[in-house]
């Protein structure tokens, strides 16, 4: 029974959050408040946790309560209870999208669409900056990380034996440099 | 078949443990993974996915794993390769979370982030100065760029009205004549 309401609870999460993972977390709250499988402050924890796992958000998020309220199988149920929406809808907008490729007038709103969606990425972009570069507000950031930063856009943009690395490579790199010149202290 | 279902899951698997905060942060990694090493799809029809994943609900990592997914094997490789992107997340969470508080307040787990962050910053510039010059080919794309760009930041406006809109806009400046009108 646990898991058919922690699928419902999160297919309805999936269903109603438009845009992207953190869309999900007053849907959280909500379901938080109203099932107690977990505390506000368990909620705070998981989204800093998030942060520092890999994986979308939304979906470590719903992991993680699916696994407090009820182990594995609950972590599996409540992700697959958040991704369901999404994959229906997708697959359905994709069959259109198939038949209708070649219309003069999808073409002609996606010559609108991508740089729109260029645009929402690049705002998304200010706040991941924000994040890594003021973690503690408004204070003076730290300049070893504008430091760091420069070296990766060189090393990614101009730099012929490094620019074809793998982007795991520098997450790597970057990690090590983190744990190294101490960063966050 | 079965071995094209699994090399799908197996490669979005690759995605999903690479993807550091959040489904944006996939983008570099969708870049290198589907587009330049698969050959999947293309850096246009990856800005389509992402426009469409942005205005419809749920996680934009897990929409535009179900449209590659679905592009290359139908219904089953839109099920896999979202099974695939988020395996590593049950995964490495029900592993965690037991020490999962403890785990995110630890020194070096905090230093290798602030790290981390700097490095995911870089990469999605990158990624949208890549998708910058294939999107924004003319004044009526870099107009519509910058005026969805003021409007993400400063207002509060759900991207679905900037989909909308600007889906309006390609239509009707393609309608035109002579503005945007060279079809592809």
């Amino acid at each position: 029974m646990i898991y058919l309401r922690l699928f419902w609870e999160f297919f309805k999460a999936g269903l109603f959050a438009v845009g992207g993972g953190m869309a999900t977390l007053p849907f959280l709250y909500d379901i938080s408040d109203r099932t107690g499988w977990f505390t506000h402050a368990q909620l705070a924890d998981m989204v800093a946790v998030s942060e520092s796992t890999p994986g979308p958000i939304g979906v470590n998020m719903a992991t993680y309560v699916g696994f407090l309220t009820s182990g594995v199988g609950g972590a599996a149920v409540a992700t697959l209870g958040l991704v369901t929406p999404s994959i229906v809808i997708i697959l359905i907008i994709s069959a259109f999208l198939q038949r209708f490729r070649d219309s003069k007038y999808v073409n002609a709103a996606f010559y609108g669409l991508r740089p729109a969606s260029t645009a929402m990425i690049f705002a998304a972009l200010l706040l991941v900056v924000k994040a890594a570069f003021l973690p503690n507000g408004p204070a003076l950031p730290d300049w070893r990380l504008f430091a760091l930063a420069a070296v990766l856009l060189v090393l990614t943009n101009h730099v012929k034996a490094t620019k074809k690395l793998h982007p795991i490579v520098f997450i790597a790199a970057s990690a090590a440099v983190g744990v190294a010149l101490k960063l966050a202290e | 078949m079965l071995k094209n279902i699994l090399e799908l899951f197996v490669t979005f698997a690759r995605v999903g443990v690479m993807t550091f905060g959040g489904g944006y942060a996939m983008l570099p990694i969708l870049q290198r993974e589907i587009v330049e090493r698969k050959g999947w799809a293309t850096e246009e029809e990856l800005t389509d996915y992402f426009a469409i994943g942005q205005c419809t609900p749920g996680v934009i990592a897990v929409n535009t794993a179900t449209f590659i997914g679905r592009k290359r094997f139908g219904v089953a490789g839109g099920i896999f390769a979202t099974l695939g992107v988020v395996f590593p997340s049950i995964v490495i969470i029900s592993l965690l979370a037991g020490v999962i508080t403890q785990f995110s307040e630890l020194m070096w787990v905090k230093n290798a982030f602030a790290g981390i962050r700097v490095c995911v910053c870089v990469l999605i510039a990158n990624a949208v100065w890549r998708l910058g010059k294939k999107s924004i080919i003319d004044k009526w794309t870099a107009g519509i760029f910058a005026a969805v760009a003021v409007g993400a930041v400063f207002t509060k406006l759900s991207p679905v009205a900037f989909v909308l809109a600007a889906g309006v806009c390609g239509v009707v400046l393609r309608a035109l004549p002579g503005k945007g009108g060279a079809a592809e």
